[in-house]
């Protein structure tokens, strides 16, 4: 039966695949996402297995598409997703796609080589435009202004040419270094040529474009002047080792300016053909992007349908592969008729067969879930997983988690606002989830928003009883209090009691705490009992429950020793101590009432003669008889005292009996398994039947596999026995007191409330004049930033912490194994959703 | 012409829906006298019991409750124009992201 409460029932199953339609039965599989399959060959390398080409081939594939999305993300393309089911093609579309790919990934690599090569030519041009500029404002200052307009002036000039008698004729170099490179270019050349070369430089003022980085760098020229060829060789050499590049430049003006005019026509040229290029490129880029979210999906449902294809067996006619999966036992329709779908777009003609196995394997945990009751699932699965088909605490988490939760934060004004936030998230679930934001902690909060929304609708009704709107009171009915005191005699006091005996109502006020404890200030004294009362209350059912919930696990289970050994006495043990506490409690309510002082007859009822709970609950427990005090009865009832001392013993001995009664009926039950063996051949049917009948519904004792090595030694099941009793027997004690943390954090959140609005919004409400408007415009934004971020964010976080541990604790040592693992179906969903996760980070 | 980004103008629109809903609920409550908002008045310190010292207080009680009832709702005006400027704010900011997109 599939149900929330207890997990599905699954089945070992063994499948025979034709070889031919394998992979179109694990296509259908992966849609369906129900079957979770076991490797069979473990030992195997993954360099060895059947289809480790095939995988590979993919991972080519994958790679060449991950090229192609760098290069579209650099263009700033963006990628669609279509939103259609992309099916897994068949085995032949993988020698398509690869082409496709193949040709993709050559077509771009070629247009940015090309764009590359482009790009250094640019560079060397435009280089050389600058050497040409700026060595005409080297050869224009070697020009004296004094001598004529002639434009062919040498270099140094009549000098020169007189001094050494023949003509000096001066070699140069120009060229473009990094302007980082230059002094130390300039200290090279004048320690290697003894300060026989000349050099000039000017900056560059634009950055240049390195063609393989992309990066933006300064560059300066320079122009080195020489004599002789030793020189010159020697300063190329240097060029050549600081990686400045040289360029031919023309002597004269004229041939300067006609190669500074040639220049600029070939960047001109040159420019069109780039932005051509990136045309070109942009355009592929383009059509690649419309696709891409379709390969990457294609892609990667054949590599899972391979590594899938990898866990199974080949049988040994080698025409066959056998794959063992765990499946729910319900959907075994559901998977034959996937098989049958897959075979059918094979082409192949036998049908796959599927069996089931019989095992002594704990099989997988499994719960069918639906969007609202993930979240509650999830938060169980934090602290441990479900044994196999054990009792669920998630459909009942649903309602006491938000429960507890309100009982920690009750406040109608903050509850509303947690409750519009979990609203909006809800009503706009489709288009959220559609964004696939990778906020971690918006992801949190929108997973829960089923919680939160469950956890503002109960805030809003302890709100409500709490009588708590941002630490004020609403008067809906009217309160049932009434002051009796003259005016005068009010005004002469500093502060008036208001004695219940003679100023409240016969009636009590209908919903929650009457609105007139707000201003009253011994409100937390009161509250303070009202509130602890409650959680202890609240706790001791919760806990009850969680001891039943056990009775059904033993229950389903067999384990009718369990029952007798451990139900029974932790029932009672918690019935007769702290339900017994909780009847207390409600009596006390009951009884005693502050009316009935006004009655001397029913002073043993009034409200000053009502006996302590806790002190009454002190006393029994140390068999302490009370005394009476002045006229008050110690005592609620007839009988207690007795009554009381019956309950402690038979409690008390409840203990021993969880001790000692499992180890020993095991230790009878071996004992009677070992007599049985021992007559093994002359045994009867007859002592069998006796010995099956005392192991039926049995399953927590071990299984007489043999003589002597049996589950669990005698020793362990005692250690184990004992560890439980005492877990349990002080944990109802300190688990009672627990959850008086529902006390505490309440307590907490009503004062938090209360300082903020009398510390923060009462400064905007204590101005007398009219631009107390203004401020209390400014005050309400810094109250209501407080408001959400220490009392709705802080607080609620807290709480929920709180209410987890409560749960996880308290409410699930009572019974919950939490031992299981989860069942992992090969679906293609979940892949495709890690797969996206793993790419974004 | 964009104050504040999108972020805050969403912020301050939340908040300014927030301030007029809840202000305009105080005012209501500041002008019927409620009891739970008693101490939120302005007062004096201390009130002595002589006849005219007690006509005072519910004669300045009065008024203090009138005048907090205003001032609420001159602050939810407020809020209302704070509504309206971030309200265009918001629909500035979402024009520019999503305007330009054919």
């Amino acid at each position: 039966m599939g149900s929330l409460f207890r997990s599905e029932e699954m089945a070992l199953c063994q499948l025979f695949l034709q070889s031919e339609a394998a992979y179109a039965c694990v296509s259908e599989l992966g849609e369906l996402g129900l079957a979770q399959f076991r490797d069979l060959n473990p030992d195997v390398n993954a360099f060895q297995r059947k289809f480790v080409n095939e995988v590979r081939r993919c991972d080519e594939m994958e790679r060449k598409l991950r090229y192609l999305e760098k290069e579209i993300k650099k263009d700033g393309i963006p990628t669609m997703d279509s939103g259609e089911l992309v099916e897994a093609p068949q085995p032949r579309e993988m020698i398509d796609l690869e082409a496709t790919f193949e040709k993709l990934e050559n077509e771009l690599r070629e247009v940015n080589q090309n764009a590359e090569a482009l790009k250094r030519n640019f560079l060397e041009l435009t280089e050389l435009k600058h050497i040409l500029k700026k060595t005409q404002v080297f050869f224009d200052e070697m020009a004296d202004p004094s001598r004529d307009q002639d434009e062919q002036v040498n270099l140094l000039g009549e000098e020169g040419l007189r001094a050494g008698g023949q003509s000096l004729k001066l070699g140069f170099v120009a060229g473009v270094i990094l302007r980082e490179r230059i002094p130390a270019f300039e200290r090279m050349l004048w320690r290697a040529c003894r300060g026989n070369v000349f050099l000039r430089q000017a900056e560059i003022d634009n950055p240049l474009e390195d063609p393989t980085s992309g990066d933006q760098v300064y560059k300066s020229v320079f122009i080195i002047f020489f004599q002789g060829d030793q020189l010159k060789t020697r300063v190329k050499k240097i060029c050549e080792g600081f990686r400045a590049t040289l360029y031919p430049c023309p002597e004269t003006p004229n041939d300067r300016r006609e190669m500074a005019i040639g220049v600029m026509t070939r960047i001109e040229d040159l420019n069109t053909v780039l932005s051509q290029t990136q045309d070109h490129r942009h355009r592929v880029l383009v059509a690649a992007a419309k696709n891409i979210k379709m390969w990457f999906t294609k892609v990667r449902k054949i590599k899972a349908i391979y590594h899938t294809l990898n866990l199974f067996n080949l049988d040994v006619t080698q025409k066959c592969l056998i794959a063992e999966c765990w499946v729910p036992v319900l959907d075994l329709e559901a998977i034959h008729l996937a098989l049958r779908r897959g075979t059918e777009r094979s082409g192949s003609s036998v049908p796959p067969i599927l069996n089931r196995m019989e095992t002594k394997e704990i099989p997988p945990t499994y719960f069918r879930l639906n969007k609202f009751t993930k979240g509650f699932q999830n938060l169980i699965d934090a602290y441990g997983v479900a044994a196999y088909r054990e009792a669920n605490p998630t459909p009942f988490t649903i309602i006491t988690f938000p429960f507890l939760f309100a009982v920690m934060f009750g406040d109608l004004g903050h509850g509303a606002l947690m409750f519009l936030f979990a609203l909006w998230m809800v009503m706009n679930e489709k288009p959220l989830i559609a964004k696939k934001s990778t906020n971690e902690i918006w992801n949190i909060f929108f997973g829960g928003r089923y919680i939160i929304l469950l956890m503002g609708v109960f805030s809003m009704y302890t709100g409500l009883i709490y009588n708590d709107v941002f630490s004020k009171s609403l008067n809906l009915f009217g309160s049932e209090w009434f002051v009796k005191d003259s005016n005068q005699a009010i005004f002469r006091r500093k502060t008036t009691m208001l004695d219940p005996k003679t100023g409240l109502t016969d009636y009590t006020y209908p919903l929650g705490m009457d609105p007139v404890w707000q201003v009253a200030e011994n409100k937390i004294n009161f509250l303070n009992a009202y509130k602890m009362k409650v959680s202890i209350i609240i706790g001791v059912i919760h806990m009850m429950f969680g001891v039943m919930v056990g009775l059904w696990n033993h229950q389903f289970f067999r384990r009718r020793v369990n029952v007798i050994c451990e139900f029974i006495p932790q029932i009672i043990f918690m019935t007769f101590l702290f339900f017994y506490l909780c009847i207390l409690i409600f009596h006390k309510w009951v009884n005693y009432s502050a009316k009935a002082d006004l009655d001397p007859a029913l002073i043993n009822e009034g409200a000053h003669c009502a006996p302590s709970v806790l002190i009454t609950f002190i006393n029994m427990v140390l068999f302490k008889s009370s005394e009476k005090v002045g006229e008050c009865e110690p005592y609620m009832y007839g009988g207690q005292e007795g009554f009381q001392k019956f309950l402690v013993v038979i409690g008390l001995l409840c203990v021993p009996w969880m001790l000692c009664a499992k180890p020993y009926l095991i230790y009878k039950q071996r004992q009677l398994q070992h007599n049985k063996f021992d007559n093994v051949n002359g045994g009867s049917v007859m002592e069998e039947g006796g010995a099956a009948q005392l192991g039926a519904g049995d399953a927590a004792a071990a299984v007489p596999s043999g003589g002597h090595d049996e589950e669990e030694s005698f020793q362990d099941v005692c250690i184990h026995q004992g560890i439980h009793t005492i877990e349990y027997v002080l944990g109802c004690v300190s688990n009672t007191a627990s959850y008086l943390r529902l006390w505490a954090l309440s307590l907490a959140h009503a004062q938090l409330s209360e300082v903020l609005w009398s510390m923060v919004m009462r400064i905007g409400l204590a101005q007398s004049g009219w631009y107390g408007g203004i401020v209390l415009w400014a005050i309400f934004g810094a109250w209501a930033t407080l408001t959400l971020g220490i009392l709705v964010l802080m607080e609620g976080l807290s709480a929920f912490l709180h209410t987890l541990r409560l749960h996880w604790v308290e409410f699930q040592n009572k019974f919950y194994a939490g031992t299981g693992y989860s069942f992992l179906p090969f679906c293609f969903e979940s892949m495709l959703e890690a797969a996206q996760n793993a790419e974004v980070d | 012409m964009a104050l504040c980004g999108p972020k805050l103008s969403l912020c301050c629109l939340l908040l300014s829906i927030w301030g007029v809903i809840q202000l305009a609920l105080m005012g209501v409550f500041f002008y019927i006298k409620s009891v739970a908002l008693v101490e939120d008045l302005p007062l004096e310190e201390e009130y002595k019991p002589t006849e005219e010292d007690m006509k005072n207080f519910y004669g300045d009680v009065d008024r203090a409750y009138s005048q907090n009832a205003f001032n609420c709702w001159i602050a939810a005006c407020l809020y209302v124009g704070t509504f309206l400027i971030s309200a265009q704010q918001f629909y500035m900011n979402n024009k520019s992201t999503s305007g330009t997109a054919f």
